[in-house]
């Protein structure tokens, strides 16, 4: 799973550019976007798991930490999916029901994966702004810092911030969060290079406009589209990063669950006979990540399109 | 070019301290110490302990001769949980091997990933375009954490053709689980990556001339098109190398090969400061030196970049 | 401690050969003598004055020999001692070492026996298990600990090269049972001084054990082959023994099934499916390990948990024959006393609340609490601190699910060992998992816990109880003083015990000699050997 920078450049400078009198270049996109079928199906996926997030727990029978004393101790013969008992998806190990358990991990991954990436496009998008609009020496010295901070290793950084300071959600989103601002705030960068200088610009300086509401009513708006991409290219990233997290057993603690947790659950007792406890998470996590993939690609698509 | 290569590693400087000072304190803020046991120790024999391994001098003072051990001795302190070795050993007898099945996995999902890419996008929309393009799709977001024990059941207990686990250096069997888990993902990026930059190129009007002069399409590729195709993927491969580090854990730990990356890990949840230090600096120079080679294969390939 | 230790017996018990490895009757043994045995994790030292635990143990157990080791039921057999006196005040051990060698054929002497043990208590060392010497009362050894005293005040010298005295501070019943642990092991002086830090790895290591260490990759494997050296070789059967690392049980158990390994742990909840499939392989032995949750009754503690009737009506709630039959599911036994029910010599007190039944528990847990003053209009919560592993994590969540009913709200606490122990150690919890593993067979290696001046991280505090533990060190009876200080314990629940461990394994039946009456698990690769398949 990636980001191709150099298609977040090619479309961070098509943004940049002046627009074409007379016609919208997001309704043109929105076209674009439309008779993408891959993208259409990526956004029905979404929608569909965002409605298993919210109203799935209506549909559950069981709560998402309540034990089933009668599947308890025997999962591989009586823990399946079965309507009958109203374990849809079967129960984990301890006899939890893994609908509600799927419903609430789903909700956190998704959490995770939004708030994430968020946090990485707002940081980025505002270090990046200042930094090119800015420019001179406050720019060479934020640039060279991202430079700087590009070399860390932050998996290890946020391993050490989650045993460091427990394992709380806020950790984990900062955590997240942080690692991926970088590449946004490099390219935001160099498009408010290329925007600073236009004309619109130059008049809302001319009349004394300050440079914060430059930035955040006339530079960040051009970005949008950039912006969106990004952004949701990203969230699939953290999510996965949020499953490796997990797996490490540092990532949102019991009895709350996420994507990576059941999973890494699941995998574990694979040869078991209780496959169920693998397959129903993995396949949110994979539907979703794709889904947000075909928007993503879609979207970049749709707003930077190359005659082929 | 060279004043280009020459200010990075002038970068290098600052961002290992950095990352010393960054990991250092953050290690020391951290509740429990490295004598934190069960039996709590006597006062006087903690207080020997602290005074043996420098612990009671300010944090400061702590990181100066830490910096200065590692600049001057090359001397990356002792381990307090593997009492019978330093981490200069630690790293001697872990980092070999992640660096060995880090490189092959590096190498593989390279060239798999390419000449698949390159493959799918010569034939877009054949059924090879859409076998790989499947089979991409899949292996780039099954976890290498589900991948690792899958391999194991069939491999090793239903098939019966490679060991579960463990590490020689002289035997391959070994390295082939580990190097498939660790690079499936990123083959399959790669892979997706080449494909539509190819097809890009393919797309390009320079293309169209040579096709138009006669050309044939195998020399068309390889002499034309994959050079600038390879664009995208090579500013990939920074990163990539990176988290095959990080997801070195995953193989450590569900292949037993004894690398650095589960070293990392214990070394946190141990407190074991010197060996967290020890990965961390290592890992942070190699992030360094990647991402320079990464950009140095970058303007080699794209004359129009300049520094 | 009991008759058993008197002089003569030992003596006589002393003077018994050791048992010879022999291949029963119609039994083949197999041309290659291996032994292939599971490891969680990297074997941390190999050196028995830093090892803490029990895989380290294993290995050095191997390599060296003490004064005693164990057999198969985990009766004390003689090791390096040949002979053993004891004065009539219990002060004094003397033992006579037979001829043993090192594995470079030097003599093993009593100064070796002195050096190590010396080294273990020099605070330079810094020795995790240096209380064990303190533990066994040697004279002197809490002053050297604590950098009082020279180390070589220890209370232990060499008469002569086979003569090797122990002088305690107080008579010590278990004192012979020490012996087999693997701190007091020899060590070979020569060797340590010339490697420092790095004798103990492959090629330096010189040890006095039926087996050398031949290679160590740490968190790979670790290889040992018999030594010629070894006073009783020619008894010995085994070849090689390998220890290999295996970080997830899962694997583990997978790659047991596919023949890379003779034995394996069996992760939880799969004993009952593997011990139909694989009758002759999968094993249930009880093991001398005691799981708890700990109540902090400490200022520092919460105000609820210093009402023992809440510490009762929580013990009561406590589903303890779910979590055995339900959750672990590998023949563990629910607890009701902090020493384990197979402790040699132990009587457990008759528990009222083993024989209620689980909804009667929970009548009576909430007339408690509602005593108490907490209930459904004033809910008690409280946290329950685990360190990060997958069984701790199943349990606290069960324990969480049993207490609800009773109002209890639980906010579980994930957090790794170093910062659990730090929390334990400075009050800084409401309950936490804790368990205890007997350092010996015998009854105090748990209950020494409760004392006031014990481990006792929750600092509960009796007196009677303090002046039980005091009168046993000495007594000539000590079951019912024992049996005694486990009813005050089940009065006033200091903590709430969950279960008695047991040994769940898979084991190659192919591999013959391994123990399976020995409460402490102590295994020999000596007394193993292969039959042909």
């Amino acid at each position: 799973m990636v980001i191709e920078h150099d298609k977040m450049r090619s479309l961070a400078a098509r943004m940049a550019q002046p627009e074409v009198r007379g016609r919208s270049p997001w309704a043109d996109a929105r076209r674009r976007f439309l008779r993408n079928k891959a993208a259409m199906a990526g956004l029905v996926i979404l929608l569909l798991v965002a409605l298993f997030a919210i109203f799935g727990g209506q549909i559950a029978i069981w709560s998402n930490e309540e034990l089933d004393f009668s599947v308890m101790g025997q999962v591989a013969t009586m823990g399946h999916p079965s309507l009958e008992n109203g374990h849809y998806f079967g129960t984990d190990d301890l006899g939890r029901d893994l609908f509600a358990r799927t419903v609430q991990g789903t909700q956190i991954s998704l959490l995770v994966g939004i708030v994430g990436a968020g946090i990485a496009v707002i940081v980025g998008t505002l270090y990046g702004a200042v930094a090119g609009y800015v420019g001179g020496r406050t720019d060479q010295v934020m640039m060279r810092t991202v430079d700087i901070l590009m070399s860390i290793p932050y998996m290890f950084v946020l391993i050490l911030l989650l045993v460091m300071f427990g394992r709380s959600m806020t950790m984990l989103f900062l955590g997240i969060g942080l690692i991926s601002w970088l590449d946004m705030a490099r390219i935001v960068r160099g498009q408010t290079l290329s925007l600073k200088n236009r004309e619109f610009i130059e008049a809302a300086r001319a009349t004394g406009v300050s440079t914060w509401r430059i930035i955040i009513r006339h530079i960040v708006p051009n970005l949008l589209g950039v912006v969106a991409v990004y952004a949701t290219l990203l969230v699939p990233l953290m999510i996965l990063t949020e499953s490796f997290i997990s797996f490490l057993g540092l990532g949102v603690q019991e009895p709350l669950t996420s994507w990576g947790a059941l999973i890494s659950e699941g995998a574990g007792t694979m040869s078991y006979g209780t496959l169920w406890q693998l397959a129903f998470p993995l396949f949110f996590f994979v539907i979703t990540l794709f889904g947000f993939f075909f928007v993503g690609d879609g979207l970049r698509d749709a707003l930077d399109p190359k005659e082929r | 070019m060279f004043a280009f290569i020459l200010r990075r590693l002038a970068i290098a400087v600052p961002t290992l301290l950095l990352l010393i000072v960054l990991s250092f304190v953050l290690m020391h803020l951290a509740p429990g110490g490295p004598f934190t046991q069960e039996r709590a120790l006597p006062p006087q024999v903690l207080a020997n302990l602290n005074a043996k391994y420098g612990l009671d001098d300010p944090l400061w003072r702590q990181i100066w001769n830490y910096v200065y051990g590692i600049l001057v001795h090359f001397d990356f302190g002792p381990s307090f949980v593997y009492p019978d070795r330093t981490v200069n050993q630690l790293i001697a007898d872990g980092f070999p091997v992640t660096l060995t099945y880090g490189t092959l996995s590096f190498l593989a999902a390279v060239l798999v990933g390419v000449t698949l890419g390159t493959l799918a996008a010569i034939r877009q929309n054949g059924w090879l375009d859409y076998l790989a393009v499947g089979i991409s799709i899949g292996a780039q977001v099954l976890p290498n954490f589900v991948m690792a024990p899958l391999l194991v059941l069939a491999l090793t207990l239903w098939l019966g053709w490679l060991p579960g686990g463990g590490w020689s250096f002289s035997d391959p069997s070994f390295w082939i689980m580990p190097v498939i888990a660790l690079s499936t993902s990123y083959m399959a990026s790669i892979a997706r990556i080449t494909r539509s930059s190819m097809l890009e190129v393919l797309g390009s009007n320079h293309i169209r001339t040579a096709r138009a002069k006669g050309m044939p399409e195998r020399r068309v590729i390889l002499r034309h098109a994959l050079r600038p195709a390879m664009l995208p993927v090579v500013s990939y491969l920074g990163p990539v190398f990176v988290s095959m580090i990080t997801g070195s854990v995953v193989i450590d730990i569900y292949f037993s090969t004894g690398g650095i990356g589960k070293a990392f890990v214990d070394s946190a949840l141990n407190r074991d400061y010197a060996v967290m230090m020890g990965v961390t600096i290592l890992v942070g120079a190699l992030t360094i030196l990647f991402n320079l080679v990464v950009d140095i294969l970058y303007a080699w390939i794209d004359p129009k970049i300049r520094y | 401690m009991s008759k058993l230790f008197t002089t003569t017996a030992l003596l006589a018990a002393l003077a018994l050969p050791a048992q010879a490895v022999q291949p029963a009757e119609g039994e083949t043994l197999a041309d290659s003598q291996t032994y292939t045995y599971w490891l969680l994790d990297a074997i941390k030292s190999l050196d028995p004055a830093k090892n803490t635990d029990v895989e380290g143990s294993d290995v050095l157990r191997q390599l060296f020999e003490g004064l005693m080791n164990e057999d198969a039921a985990g009766a004390m057999i003689p090791g390096v001692a040949e002979s053993h006196q004891e004065s009539e005040d219990g002060l004094t051990h003397t033992f006579t070492l037979r001829d043993a060698k090192w594995s470079n054929g030097d003599p093993v002497t009593a100064q070796d026996f002195v050096f190590a043990w010396q080294r273990v208590v020099n605070p330079e060392t810094a020795s995790e298990y240096a209380w064990f010497l303190e533990l066994m009362n040697i004279q002197n050894a809490t002053q050297i600990i604590a950098g009082e005293m020279a180390p070589d005040q220890l209370g232990v010298r060499a008469v002569d090269d086979k003569t090797l005295e122990v002088k305690l501070t107080t008579r010590t019943p278990y004192f012979l049972k020490t012996l087999s642990h693997a701190t007091t092991f020899p060590v070979p002086q020569k060797v340590v001084e010339q490697h420092g830090d790095a004798w103990t790895q492959p090629g330096n290591l010189v040890g006095n054990g039926a087996f050398m260490l031949e290679s160590h990759n740490l968190g790979v494997d670790i290889t040992m082959v018999k030594n010629p050296n070894y006073w009783d070789a020619e008894n010995v059967v085994m070849e090689t023994v390998r220890g290999v690392t295996v970080n997830d049980n899962n694997i583990g158990l997978t790659r047991y099934l596919a023949g890379e390994l003779d034995r394996v742990q069996i992760p939880a909840g799969q004993y009952p499916r593997l011990s139909q499939e694989y009758p002759d392989q999968a094993i249930s032995i009880p093991y001398s390990c005691s799981y708890a949750y700990v109540f902090n009754v400490s200022d520092k503690g919460p105000e609820a948990l210093k009402d023992v009737r809440v510490r009762q009506a929580l013990s009561l709630g406590l589903n303890r024959d779910i979590i055995v039959n339900q959750v672990l599911q590998g023949g563990q036994k629910p607890a009701y006393s902090w020493t384990h029910w197979a402790i040699e010599g132990f009587q457990a007190p008759d528990a009222e609340i083993a024989t209620m039944t689980q909804e009667e528990r929970n009548e009576k847990a909430r007339a408690l609490l509602t005593e108490a003053g907490y209930g459904p209009d004033n809910p008690l919560s409280l946290s329950l601190q685990y360190n990060t592993d997958e069984n701790h994590k199943k349990l606290a969540i069960a324990a969480q699910q049993f207490w609800k009913p009773l109002g209890v709200n639980i906010t579980l606490n994930n957090v790794e060992w170093k910062v659990h122990t730090d929390r334990m150690q400075n009050q800084d919890f409401d309950m936490a998992r804790y368990a205890w593993c007997a350092d010996y067979n015998e009854a105090t290696t748990f209950l020494d816990w409760f004392r006031t001046d014990g481990y006792n991280s929750g600092k509960w505090s009796n007196a009677e109880y303090d002046k039980l533990m005091a009168e046993s060190k000495t007594a000539e009876d000590t079951a019912p003083l024992y049996k005694r200080a486990e009813e005050i314990l089940a009065e006033e629940v200091p903590a709430a015990f969950v279960y008695h461990y047991s040994k769940v394994d898979m084991i190659n039946p192919a591999i013959k000699g391994l123990p399976t009456q020995n409460v402490t698990n102590a295994w020999y690769a000596k007394d193993l050997y292969r039959v042909a398949e």
